[in-house]
């Protein structure tokens, strides 16, 4: 058994354990609130958003714009998005390996692919994993709708360029604050819109457009890259604090299960020392009076 | 609502403002142009530029990025990426940004994708400089 020293210097281990999983649960639990919160006022800027990109592309009769261009996918692109710290549970590893079978896959059906990181944790997994073409990172603690853009302008102007066929996006989906879904998206070329939105065309205003329908669509359609890529940092974030959530959560009450298991342990091994000692009295004694 | 022209200001992160006012001024396309009360109804694209609105009286001015404006006779809702209002707006950062857009200006070749960001964050630079001396 090991010595009541011992079991002691662990307690004093564990308990501090406790405490630091017990401080990291809570700043998840309140940066967690932000985001969930930050979501809820995002949500009348994008739905209003589409509403006008949707009703002006039912306007117009055939949109033509580099972003929606269709070219044989040879040459992929994929944007990671993970978060920068771990302690997250399995969030970050989950998203990672179904990007690799995305990765292997692609690879196998012979396509050129190549990572753009938003995050520090997929960027470390895949640095000599990856062909990595850009990365952000250390930028998800802090970031507001200028990230979304620079982003969105890392992988508009290479397309337009057409250095590359297809965009992808793979993050992790807030379904709740214990569930977050690894979810696959493309991004470019993109998806014909307007096309199957069900707008009641008699709510639609008929607005005169300035300069013109095509001029506002071409400008409008970057700002919807903006939109999704906004929205993926977002649940990302809320989805990472959720996360770390559970994880501390998690942590904290193991931290007390051992702290139990060592409490009785150390208990056996103070009585045990007692009753050695008592031992080793008695039979002092003992040998005493005999002598 | 029997007077006044009700003015939104959509941003991702929050609205900006939303309320009465009597007159805003929007920097468009095609032009920085007013709207008052009763206007014909039109949608049009917005802008790098100072857009400001006169309620009671008072003009506030914002930094506006870009997006677009939906204008109907008695509602006008702008949905831009960003908007600063003249007292939120840190002139030693704005100033720093300028000097930084114009030193990669003079470096970057003409007629490539990073001029033209540089250019635009010198206009953004400019714009909200202006607005916070408001």
């Amino acid at each position: 058994m090991a010595s009541l020293k011992d079991i002691k210097r662990k307690v004093s281990a564990v308990q501090k354990t406790k405490q630091i999983t017990r401080a990291m649960n809570m700043v998840a639990a309140s940066k967690f609130k932000a985001a969930q919160s930050r979501m809820e006022n995002f949500r009348p800027y994008a739905s209003k958003f589409m509403d006008v990109l949707n009703s002006l592309a039912l306007r117009v009769e055939s949109i033509s714009h580099p972003l929606l261009a269709v070219r044989e996918p040879k040459r992929l692109r994929i944007i990671c998005m993970t978060s920068d710290r771990g302690l997250c549970g399995g969030f970050n590893t989950n998203l990672i390996k179904a990007t690799e079978r995305f990765l292997k896959e692609k690879t196998k059906e012979d396509k050129e692919i190549s990572l753009i990181s938003v995050g520090r944790k997929g960027r470390d997994y895949f640095r000599k994993k990856a062909k990595i073409i850009a990365q952000r990172v250390d930028v998800l603690s802090k970031f507001d709708m200028t990230l979304a853009v620079a982003v969105s302008d890392d992988v508009i102007t290479p397309f337009i360029k057409e250095e590359y066929d297809e965009l992808y996006l793979i993050y992790n989906q807030f379904v709740n604050v214990s569930v977050q879904k690894p979810t696959l998206v493309r991004l470019f070329p993109l998806p014909s819109i307007g096309q199957d939105a069900d707008i009641d065309p008699d709510t639609r205003l008929d607005y005169a457009y300035e300069p013109s329908e095509e001029a506002l669509l071409q400008k409008l359609l970057p700002m919807y890259v903006h939109v999704l890529i906004y929205r993926a940092l977002l649940e990302t974030s809320a989805g990472e604090n959720g996360a770390r959530m559970a994880a501390m959560d998690n942590a904290t009450s193991n931290c007390e299960d051992l702290i139990r298991t060592l409490t009785l342990k150390m208990n056996k091994a103070r009585q045990a020392a007692i009753t050695a000692e008592l031992m080793d009295i008695v039979g002092g004694t003992e040998a005493l009076a005999k002598g | 609502m029997s007077e006044g022209l009700t003015l939104e200001i959509v941003t991702p992160e929050k609205m900006a403002f939303s309320g009465t006012v009597e007159e805003v001024t929007i920097p468009g396309t095609e032009g920085e142009f007013g709207v008052l009360r009763g206007h014909e109804a039109f949608l049009t694209s917005v802008d790098i530029g100072e857009l400001n609105f006169t309620k009671d009286g008072r003009k506030t001015y914002f930094a506006v990025n870009t997006g677009y404006a939906e204008v109907t006779a008695n509602k006008v809702t702008i949905l831009i990426e960003t908007a600063e209002n003249s007292n939120s707006i840190d002139k030693d950062r704005a100033r720093r940004a300028k000097e930084n857009a114009e030193a990669r200006l003079a470096q970057v070749a003409k007629d490539t994708s990073e001029y033209e960001r540089a250019r635009l964050a010198l206009l953004r630079a400019v714009i909200r400089i202006s607005v916070a001396e408001k």
